[in-house]
């Protein structure tokens, strides 16, 4: 084994316990780790043995690796390890290496070894490895001392049949389930602070996204739509290459604002980006919507109106963020790093649409009233019709995990 | 496949917004391009190579100071106007002793100088404004009352880039040195150059901004005209160049194709102004011919400077008719911009005093050498035709 050869022990958790589709969802984890590492000037393997995940590499930037590491789905965590032969003096001494760089540039005054042992052919038990690892550390560190209970530094000794693998720092990654593997859905993505995050708890539990935006050129700005596709550009760097759909939906605004009453006007909007959402659902073989709605933080978010929008569609309608006090979104969305994004001004703020009371709990029978004057068929298939496609790729920097 | 803002606009489209920028002139491209490549040396080397550049930095500085009337050695070359504006007014405000006093400046100001005189009160200062009346002239009434023994700095532009107001630069200074001979007055002459005439010590201004991209040359140039005796603290230290006023490595290129730049605006002034003029008032005669609620904010045009003119169309949003207009090649600017929820308007346009219903509604059009006949046509019928579109919308 060369010597600048690097690995990373990675952990997936929930995924493990799935008995049969455990398999599938592992070699999907391995997948999209392996693609996304593309994305890095690396040389980085993935593999799968022996029930672990392992990405090793002799080339690349290591923090670039570890930032796509920690931005993939399924992972629940990592450690960059080492992997001597089955030997004592090469495990003790890769241990006392372990701990040097554990303690660098931290305070550092107790440790305590851990070993496992799987392989029986190693004379050694678990509790002698503990006993001559921690031995040779503190020959040579003077100034530690051992604590079983609570030490800054764990080493982590596993004796395998393939070799020791040795660690102690366990970086933690997004958990969730592997993208792709819970099929697809539309993200409904506004330029706002919610619906990026929304799209992100998506992929967290393994479900693939296509971006929906609804684009009112020349009310809306083309800054505002870069925006979006920077915001997409975000998510894609968690989950890989994004498509986004750009609908045209000016017609539909002024249908929407030549015949329906003011109050109505914001209701009857949504529930033709719902329909809209949906028939590119269909197309696209998604099997349900995502949105960025939540309860309570402004007026129109009643149950009422859910309702009222709702209706059109037989998709299910995932809102993720309903459970969610608006300072935890915010929260999050600094955390994933769409915060910044959202916050800049090219929102779709030219809206005559705004009316001055929008209905905040809308009567479904008086909703589908007002609608009735609008030929909603048509209206659907033009914006669909003139829907522009790209494809949002990930960004090429990686948000520091060191 | 393209993107919406990347789909074809021939570059031919219609300009009408040479307040925010202009093409550069071939012949400036040229000699610019020159400096990269033959003219190259650092003005401060003191070798041929050296000595070469700053002939060519020298004969610019000429160049400018003939244009705006004043002596060679009046001249400190900056990145802009920008930056010309926070030497003049943070240098003057800095050279006062005791820090503290008052600084005025005219409600119109570009927000290089609103900006930096705001910012100035954190070092001690007081800031007021000049109000304006509805077309856009300072009250000298006003500034009467505003100045006294405190008064240590007064700006106040010669051109307006929103709505073209020009002011009696020469007035303002007469009020204000009747009751304060000593306090330091700074022109933004920006706009002003290559369009109307330019006096300044004659009008007893001690300060003039400059910048180069308004007149055909390139971006990141422009001067600080320094009267004689006027003392500045110059914001960037280092080694001493401008006769200690601007460290930096001269921008030889920029600096050259300026001063070229103002060579030919000042020599071509006078036709330009009238040709401009006689546009502008064409292409406001045609709008309105279609459409008697367009109003001109600012100045009648008979008194604005003859490039500029804002055109209020009620009941449509001025950021809206640019897109529309831009998608059909024409392109000009407006007073108001959206921000997130919250209209950001025009602060010029917010001073004039106007209805609400016109503040939004605001188109900023500015004609410059390349302006034919043939465009102002075509940008009014294009005008009036996305009006007549957008106004559908209305309820």
């Amino acid at each position: 084994m060369s010597e600048s050869r690097e690995l990373l022990l990675v952990r997936y958790g929930e995924i493990g316990l799935k008995g049969k589709n455990r398999s599938h969802f592992v070699s999907a984890l391995v997948k999209n780790l392996q693609k996304a590492l593309e994305r890095v000037d690396c040389d980085a393997e993935v593999s799968h043995r022996f029930g672990r995940v392992y990405v090793e590499w002799t080339r690349g930037d290591r923090e670039a690796i570890y930032g796509v590491v920690a931005s993939t789905f399924g992972v629940v965590s990592f450690s960059p390890a080492v992997r001597v032969p089955l030997d004592q003096e090469a495990m003790c001494r890769a241990a006392e290496e372990a701990f040097r760089s554990a303690r660098e540039g931290r305070t550092v005054k107790t440790f305590k070894v851990e070993a496992r042992r799987s392989e029986k052919a190693f004379p050694l038990t678990s509790m002698e490895i503990n006993r001559a690892v921690g031995g040779y550390v503190l020959r040579r560190h003077r100034d530690i001392s051992v604590d079983v209970h609570d030490p800054d530094v764990t080493l982590n000794i596993e004796v395998r049949s393939e070799g020791i693998l040795i660690y102690s720092r366990v970086i933690p990654g997004p958990g969730g389930l592997p993208v792709g593997t819970s099929s697809k859905a539309m993200l409904l993505l506004s330029g706002g602070i919610d619906s990026p995050v929304a799209g992100w708890y998506a992929l967290k539990r393994g479900i693939a996204l296509e971006a929906v935006h609804f684009h009112s050129f020349p009310f809306t700005s083309e800054r505002s739509l870069q925006k979006v596709r920077d915001l997409c550009q975000v998510l894609a760097g968690y989950a890989g290459p994004i498509p986004l759909h750009v609908v045209h939906f000016t017609e539909v605004q002024r249908a929407i604002q030549q015949q329906v009453p003011s109050s109505f006007r914001i209701t009857v909007m949504r529930r033709f980006m719902f329909r809209i959402a949906t028939a590119l659902a269909e197309a696209r073989g998604a099997l349900a919507l995502v949105t960025g709605e939540s309860v309570g933080q402004v007026a129109s978010q009643t149950l009422e109106s859910m309702r009222a929008i709702g209706e059109v569609t037989s998709l299910p309608v995932l809102r993720p963020l309903v459970g969610f006090d608006k300072h935890e979104i915010v929260t999050d969305a600094r955390r994933i790093g769409s915060y910044e994004l959202s916050i800049l001004p090219y929102e779709d703020c030219c809206t005559i649409f705004v009316p001055e009371n929008p209905q905040t709990r809308p009567k479904l029978e008086r909703v589908r009233k007002v609608e009735e004057p609008l030929d909603v068929d048509a209206l659907v298939e033009e914006a669909v019709g003139r829907t522009e496609l790209e494809i949002i790729e990930p960004p090429r920097t990686f948000a520091s995990v060191l | 496949m393209p993107r919406e803002g990347e789909r074809l606009h021939s570059m031919q489209g219609i300009y009408l917004d040479h307040a925010a920028t202009t093409p550069v002139r071939p012949e400036v491209v040229a000699a610019i391009q020159e400096c990269f490549t033959v003219h190259f040396g650092n003005p401060s080397s003191p070798h041929a190579v050296g000595l070469a550049a700053e002939a060519a930095v020298r004969r610019a500085r000429e160049q400018v100071a003939a244009a705006a009337g004043v002596s060679r050695d009046e001249v400190v070359f900056t990145s802009g106007g920008t930056e010309a504006n926070n030497l003049a007014l943070r240098g003057a405000a800095r050279t006062v002793r005791r820090g503290g006093g008052t600084l005025l400046c005219s409600a119109i100001e570009h927000p290089s100088v609103l900006e930096t005189v705001r910012a100035l009160q954190d070092e001690g200062f007081s800031v007021r404004q000049i109000p304006v009346d509805r077309s856009g002239a300072v009250r000298l009434d006003q500034l009467a009352e505003l100045v006294d023994a405190n008064t240590r700095l007064v700006s106040v532009a010669y051109v307006n880039n929103e709505i073209g107001a020009v002011q009696d630069i020469a007035e303002v200074v007469r009020t204000v040195r009747q009751i304060n001979p000593d306090a330091v007055i700074h022109t933004d002459a920006v706009q002003a150059l290559g369009k109307l005439p330019l006096a300044p010590w004659a009008w007893g201004v001690d300060l003039v901004s400059l910048s180069a991209h308004k007149i055909g040359g390139p971006k990141g140039v422009g001067a600080l005209l320094v009267r004689r005796g006027t003392r500045l603290v110059p914001l960037l230290t280092g080694g001493e160049q401008e006769a200690g006023l601007r460290s930096g490595t001269e921008n030889v290129p920029g600096i050259v194709g300026f001063g070229l730049a103002a060579e030919l605006a000042a020599a071509e002034m006078d036709d330009l102004a009238r040709r401009l003029g006689r546009l502008r008032r064409r292409v406001v005669e045609l709008v309105q011919e279609r459409l008697p609620v367009a109003q001109v904010l600012g100045p009648p045009l008979a008194e604005a400077a003859p490039h500029i003119v804002n055109l209020a169309l009620p009941g449509v949003k001025g950021e809206v008719m640019v897109r529309l207009l831009s998608e059909a090649g024409v392109y000009v600017s407006t007073g108001s911009a959206c921000s997130a929820k919250k209209r950001v308007q025009s602060h010029v346009i917010a001073s004039l005093g106007v209805a609400d219903e016109l503040k939004e509604a605001s188109l900023r059009i500015s004609l410059g050498r390349e302006t034919t006949e043939e465009d102002v046509e075509r940008a009014a019928e294009e005008i009036v035709r996305a009006y007549e579109e957008l106004v559908q919308w209305r309820r």
